[in-house]
């Protein structure tokens, strides 16, 4: 098989393996804002702050590595298909800063929230956490749509659509369904991991949301594969529809492991559905003479062979020991495990740097 | 200003910001996982509170370096897309081996080690922060190699038909002599951070304490003090050997960049080194005035011979003219000598700054010898006052190497050992699509959440270095604590 065909699948892969790891972490950080919402001059509430923290802390070991499938995908678009990523990062210039805008303040909002005790910190922290989250998830919804749909690219391979054009409805129709999706993804992904009142809160959720998700996402996709794709896309089609439908099925029936196994297939699905869609193009233009495709946009054969050497011998690797983090921390979490916070105060009693001399000299022993 | 300028603006802004904190990322991961080794060999519960102290910091810092490098993975595409197409072939290949190899097993094994305290096996918990000192280092050396390849191409050929830069030669890319150079030099300097860091923080708290009359307590940062220093010694040893070496090669390849550095503008048999030069900042030679000068000196860093011939500023950009032309597309000269001043002062400030580290260490060496501790305030203000100077050094020997290879962003090779017809320069590699208004809006963005980011990220630290070693435990007793899912970090 043709290398840059190989790649162009590769490529699709790290896709997956981003949007359905981040993908419900995403759903975590956006349901932090629904089931963690703090009451406008409402007192802090103990109980409220460790139901939060039993959120955080589920995704909290892992979400890092979920987002490094983001940069091993640009990575492997750099080398692979330089032109694709050389058109797609500054065509889709201005979504692309807002989503590195939310992912840096969610990554620091992570790490530093428990690290300050105070309640303003933690709404601060909870506010990059929540916007951190919802941005990329819409976003990438409107970029992946966008790709599906076909940009204006001139003949040197340039997007010269501007920044208005990504808001056609497809394109957002497309970012409802990431947001939907993810956010389903996530309330199924707490109830499987939590115990006690989040568990209840986001099952219920999770069996509110499925049937939304299940119009909206069948809605974009038929309206995806009547306008934009290719036939042999239905079947990707049919197997997120079904998958959906398990999805409703099982959160009704409170069985949160299949719940995730069908939210987790769908998204699967979307991503052959748009890879498929755009397949022979990287990244089809109105006009199709102007097309990104994946025999003009690829790089040379020399260094796909090296690239699918390095790729194959490490990809296996990094499912593997990301698998054993997820086997590690497979247990269910709940408030009352929660121990206090031991974050410090943000200011310290000031107390004498130096003090006064001691009498003693220093031993020196 | 152009988009050009905006863009080379937004790539030293969002590049110097996040190389503020990886150089202690480097270092300090090592040293934490070498601090909880000891632990683990000895069960002496000091090691293991310096662990936890050290490793607190190591948190702060590690989460904006990370959030920040999110951003250089994109940026080559965002505002350098013609670069990128010029030269993904070739260095795309060490980003996407960075990620796969590097990011990885650092954002896994990370969350591991956090997460599971007290729930791993000590042993393999021990493992899991080596993983992230390997990985750091390990990512590094990626990063480094497609620089190495930007300031010295190799391993590549320039093909016509695709007008692009290709790969020929991996293992080239991966042992380019620039890059086997670079590596030992910024890894070096990493760990000079951190080692200044851990003695800095060690050195303030010791003096403290043994004035406070607590020498117990104290004990366990002079640890931190002997460690830091033998840190900081083992590398100041490493940073004069491999940038020794990257001086050599700097004449060989960039030569341009070498008369830069020592506003050399005539070319002179035996070279010497300038303390100070005065110039009037407008980029030319004429307003240069040497003022203190150790004769033959530069001659001597470049090639080991005080009598060598350095080539001046004035004649290399005529040699340049000659070989790629007088003018650019638009018809307007081009200047390939640098910005003078910046190259000159980064790279005396790079030198001079890390000097405070080596005079902590030196003090370190004698106030700690033998066993003794020491109550001199002095010796805790030195170990405050050095800790910043390694990360501004760093900086400025980033901001020389990459200000001394202008106007080239792929630095044609003057010498056999390159590769001929590959370069670009830094005005062709620029994007041609965003309008300046996108760079500029860009630019204003990232400075202002850095600015602060940088702020919160200060008072953390600090606020958490002046806390110092908790005396009680952070997680409840362990026997409470066995059944719980993970070590509740967040």
């Amino acid at each position: 098989m043709d290398l840059a065909i190989v790649w162009f699948l590769l490529i699709a892969v790290l896709w997956t393996g981003y949007l359905v790891l981040e993908g419900f972490d995403f759903g975590v950080g956006m349901l932090l804002g629904i089931f963690g919402r703090r009451r406008r001059g409402a007192a802090p509430d103990a109980t409220a702050e460790k139901n939060r923290r039993v959120i955080i802390n589920t995704i909290g070991p892992v979400w890092d590595g979920n987002e490094v499938w983001l940069l091993t995908a640009g990575g492997a678009t750099f080398a692979a298909f330089p032109e694709w990523y050389a058109t797609l990062f500054s065509g889709f210039y201005i979504p692309l800063l807002i989503i590195l805008l939310a992912l840096i303040v969610r990554v620091v909002a992570f790490e530093w929230r428990g690290k300050i005790e105070s309640e303003t910190w933690r709404t601060w922290a909870d506010r990059a956490l929540v916007i951190g989250s919802w941005v990329p998830a819409v976003l990438w919804g409107v970029a992946f749509a966008n790709l599906v749909r076909g940009v204006e690219l001139d003949a040197n391979h340039q997007y010269v659509g501007g920044f208005l054009a990504l808001l056609n409805p497809f394109a957002l129709l497309g970012g409802a369904v990431t947001a939907l999706l993810f956010l389903t993804h996530g309330a199924v992904f707490l109830a499987l991991k939590t115990d006690g009142e989040i568990r209840e809160r986001a099952s219920v959720l999770a069996e509110r949301l499925a049937p939304v998700t299940l119009v909206v996402a069948g809605a974009w996709a038929v309206w995806a594969q009547l306008a934009f794709s290719v036939p042999w896309t239905w079947a990707a089609v049919a197997v997120a529809a079904v998958a959906l439908v398990a999805v409703v099925r099982a959160t009704r029936a409170r069985r949160e492991g299949w719940a995730f196994t069908g939210t987790a297939v769908t998204i699967v699905a979307a991503v052959v559905l748009i890879f498929g869609s755009m397949y022979p193009d990287v990244m089809p233009a109105l006009d199709p003479a102007n097309s990104l495709t994946v025999a003009n946009a690829s790089s040379s054969p020399y260094t796909l062979q090296i690239m699918t050497w390095v790729a194959v011998a490490l990809t296996p690797v990094v499912l593997l020991y990301q698998g054993w983090t997820y086997w590690v921390f497979r247990k269910r979490i709940s408030a009352e495990q929660i121990p206090e916070g031991v974050g410090l105060s943000l200011r310290k009693i000031a107390d004498q740097a130096w003090g006064s001399k001691p009498e003693t000299p220093a031993p020196r022993s | 200003m152009d988009a050009l300028d905006l863009a080379r603006w937004q790539f030293g802004i969002t590049t110097v910001y996040h190389f503020i904190f990886v150089p202690l990322t480097i270092g300090l991961a090592p040293l934490v996982a070498i601090m909880q080794t000891i632990w683990v060999r000895t069960g002496d519960e000091k090691w293991l509170k310096l662990t936890k102290f050290f490793g607190k910091l190591l948190l702060i810092n590690f989460a904006i370096g990370v959030a920040t490098g999110i951003v250089q993975e994109f940026q080559f595409g965002m505002n350098w897309s013609e670069y990128s197409r010029f030269v993904g072939d070739v260095f795309g290949a060490p980003l996407a081996m960075e990620a796969l190899a590097a990011f990885f097993v650092e954002s896994t094994f990370l969350g591991l080690w956090i997460f599971g305290w007290d729930k791993l096996p000590k042993k393999i918990h021990l493992a899991c922060i080596w993983a992230v000192a390997v990985a750091t280092n390990l990512s590094a050396y990626f990063i480094l190699a497609a620089n190495s390849w930007m300031q010295h191409p190799v391993g590549t050929i320039f093909n016509l038909e695709t007008g692009r830069a290709e790969m020929v030669d991996i293992g080239a890319v991966l042992t380019n002599n620039t890059l086997l150079a670079a590596f030992p030099h910024t890894i070096t300097a990493a760990f000079l951070t951190a080692g200044t860091f851990v003695a800095g923080i060690g050195a303030w708290w010791m003096v403290r304490l043994v004035r406070r009359g607590e020498h117990d307590k104290a004990r366990t940062y002079r640890s931190a003090v002997v460690m830091g220093m033998v840190t900081m010694l083992v590398a100041g040893v490493g940073l004069i050997w491999s940038g020794d070496w990257q001086a050599k090669l700097m004449f060989d390849q960039q030569p341009m960049k070498m008369a830069a550095a020592e506003a050399l503008c005539e070319t002179q048999d035996g070279a010497a080194f300038s303390i100070l030069t005065i110039g009037d900042l407008s980029n030319s030679c004429e307003g240069v005035r040497h003022v203190i000068e150790m004769p033959g000196f530069t001659s001597f860093l470049a090639t080991g011979d005080f009598d060598a011939t350095i080539k001046g500023v004035d004649d290399l950009q005529r040699e340049y003219e000659e070989q790629f032309g007088f003018t650019d597309e638009a018809g307007n000269p081009i200047s390939y000598q640098p910005n003078l001043a910046v190259t000159y002062w980064s790279f005396r400030l790079m030198i001079g700054l890390a000097v405070f580290s080596a005079v902590l260490a030196l003090a370190a060496l004698w106030l700690t010898r033998k066993g003794r501790m020491t109550d001199n305030v002095w010796f805790a203000r030195l170990g405050v006052l050095a800790i910043p100077m390694p990360f501004l050094a760093s900086s400025f020997g980033w901001i020389f190497t990459e200000m001394g290879r202008q106007p080239w962003v792929v630095v044609p090779n003057p010498n056999p050992s390159g590769v001929d017809g590959v370069w670009l320069l830094t005005a062709q590699g620029v994007s041609e699509v965003t309008s300046v208004g996108h760079v500029a809006g860009s630019l204003v963005a990232f400075t202002a959440l850095y600015g602060v980011l940088a702020v919160i990220w200060y008072r953390l630290m600090h606020r958490y270095a002046v806390e110092g070693i908790a005396e009680t435990p952070d997680s409840p007793t362990p026997d409470q604590d066995a059944d719980a899912p993970l070590s509740f970090a967040y």
